[in-house]
């Protein structure tokens, strides 16, 4: 059996997979930026030693660390209005389950890169007389970002192709808008091969840039 | 006998980890412009107290004087600002074992750290400070050298230089030492020595007998969380009146001085 693929209807819809896109990237950096700073407000609340604060914030990152990303994303579009008894729109639901699915994972990195800073780093900024502040942003925070690079380009990879998954509430992302080309041309492999070359001309070069930044750590 | 005015005065202070009593009680004061030798087995406490004096640990009660400000431990006292425990903390300088510079700095970003972020002195005002300590500490070639290039004894004296720039009115140190090659030994002790004759006042947690009974005052030996026997440090070190005491110094080969 050969199969004779054709491109050619699939370009014709271009203007479709432009919307996808932009909807992707938007949905990546918006859920990129929120997530990383409610990671560190859940890495902060953890470390602050009050156990009002840390154990709620131990317990969302579980609960997101623990649980599928898609179970989380269909959970906060059918479920969460039903609890709070609000309706969420599509891209609502969808921003707020991606985001907190990648705060926990952040967060897990930031608690990782401050406790792979030496207790000696602590004590000697203590001791010359800094106070908390200072101390994490003159000496702590620095050294911890380098090690946290990495991690942190790795995670946004994986937020990129968790996108693909808010097509299930219809927000039209790269595959929501695939789908709608593929059931207009009949043509569903030609389709998801463009959306996947797609996908890894965006995350290639991210990848080989954090391999470079690690590379550049360890040389 | 007249007192003379003490610049350290640790007051009764016991600590616990857990159920394990760490330092039981303990009462030691050094005055200005001396030298105090801490010795002692490993875990008896003698960097468990040194770290006490600057609040690197908070003792469980008692108190600590530096030079005239207080600080209360236990129930009855108040819970200590960060920002009072940092403003205390700057008074005494303090060289670790480990020296501890850091690493995303250059030695002459780690001696101006102090000024800068601690004291909000600027730039060119830092470097005024710390020029001289490098040149002082025979580092001044190195100012721009990242610490990972140094040296085991070169990072020490990078370290002390740094503790000096937010010139303390005490000097503490912990094992300073201990982490360096027996040749490199000698120019960190001369060092001290060199300091402790400039007058600043010092607790010197240190397994150097010949240092503690040829440079410090007084040499204090703890066991248990406890102070054992404390005296003159010459009559410590070679006539020491308790059993254990002599115990410990048995394992010490000392050259004279």
């Amino acid at each position: 059996m050969t199969y004779k693929w054709d491109f050619g209807p699939i370009l014709q819809y271009w203007s479709l997979f432009r919307i996808g896109l932009e909807y992707t990237l938007g949905f990546t950096v918006a859920s990129a930026i929120v997530g990383m700073v409610a990671g560190l407000l859940l890495t902060l609340a953890r470390r602050s030693g009050w156990k009002i604060l840390s154990i709620p914030a131990g317990a969302v990152v579980e609960i997101f660390r623990c649980t599928p990303a898609l179970v989380q994303l269909v959970w906060c579009y059918y479920a969460l209005p039903i609890v709070l008894g609000i309706s969420l729109a599509p891209a609502t639901a969808a921003l707020l389950a991606l985001s907190l699915y990648g705060a926990a994972f952040y967060s897990e990195i930031f608690r990782a890169g401050l406790d792979s800073i030496d207790r000696g780093q602590w004590d000697a900024a203590a001791a010359l007389g800094m106070p908390p502040f200072t101390m994490m942003r003159r000496v702590i925070v620095p050294q911890a970002l380098r090690r946290m690079t990495a991690p942190l380009v790795s995670q946004v990879v994986l937020q990129l192709k968790n996108t693909s998954l808010i097509s299930v509430v219809t927000v039209p992302d790269l595959v929501y808008q695939g789908q709608m080309v593929a059931s207009a041309t009949y043509k569903p492999l030609e389709v998801y091969t463009t959306i996947a070359v797609i996908y890894f001309l965006i995350l290639f070069p991210l990848t080989q840039g954090a391999r470079l930044l690690e590379r550049r750590r360890h040389g | 006998m007249a007192r003379e005015p003490l610049m350290i005065d640790i007051v009764n202070v016991s600590k616990r980890f857990g159920r394990r009593d760490v330092l039981r009680d303990i009462s030691l004061g050094v005055p200005k412009g001396k030298v105090l030798a801490l010795i002692g087995p490993s875990g008896s406490g003698k960097s468990t107290l040194l770290r006490c004096v600057n609040l690197l640990e908070t003792p469980d009660s008692g108190s600590i004087t530096i030079d005239g400000s207080t600080m209360r431990f236990g129930a009855t006292a108040s819970r200590h600002r960060a920002k009072a425990m940092a403003a205390f903390r700057a008074e005494a300088g303090m060289v670790f074992q480990s020296f501890n510079l850091f690493p995303h700095m250059t030695v002459l970003e780690n001696v101006m750290s102090g000024p800068r972020f601690v004291r909000g002195q600027s730039r060119d005002e830092a470097e005024r400070i710390a020029r001289p300590l490098l040149e002082r500490m025979g580092m001044d070639s190195f100012s721009d050298a990242m610490p990972e290039r140094l040296s085991g004894g070169q990072k020490q004296r990078v370290a002390i230089a740094r503790s000096l720039a937010m010139e303390p009115k005490v000097m503490l140190f912990d094992e300073a030492t201990s982490a360096l090659d027996p040749q490199r030994v000698a120019e960190i002790l001369s060092v001290m020595r060199d300091l402790a004759q400039a007058g600043m006042t010092q607790i010197v947690v240190t397994h150097e007998m010949s240092y503690a009974r040829d440079v410090a005052d007084t040499v204090v030996f703890m066991a248990d969380g406890s102070i054992v026997e404390s005296g003159p440090a010459r009559q410590v070190i070679e006539d020491p009146r308790e059993e254990r005491t002599r115990e410990f110094l048995k394992h010490f080969h000392m050259g004279k001085a």
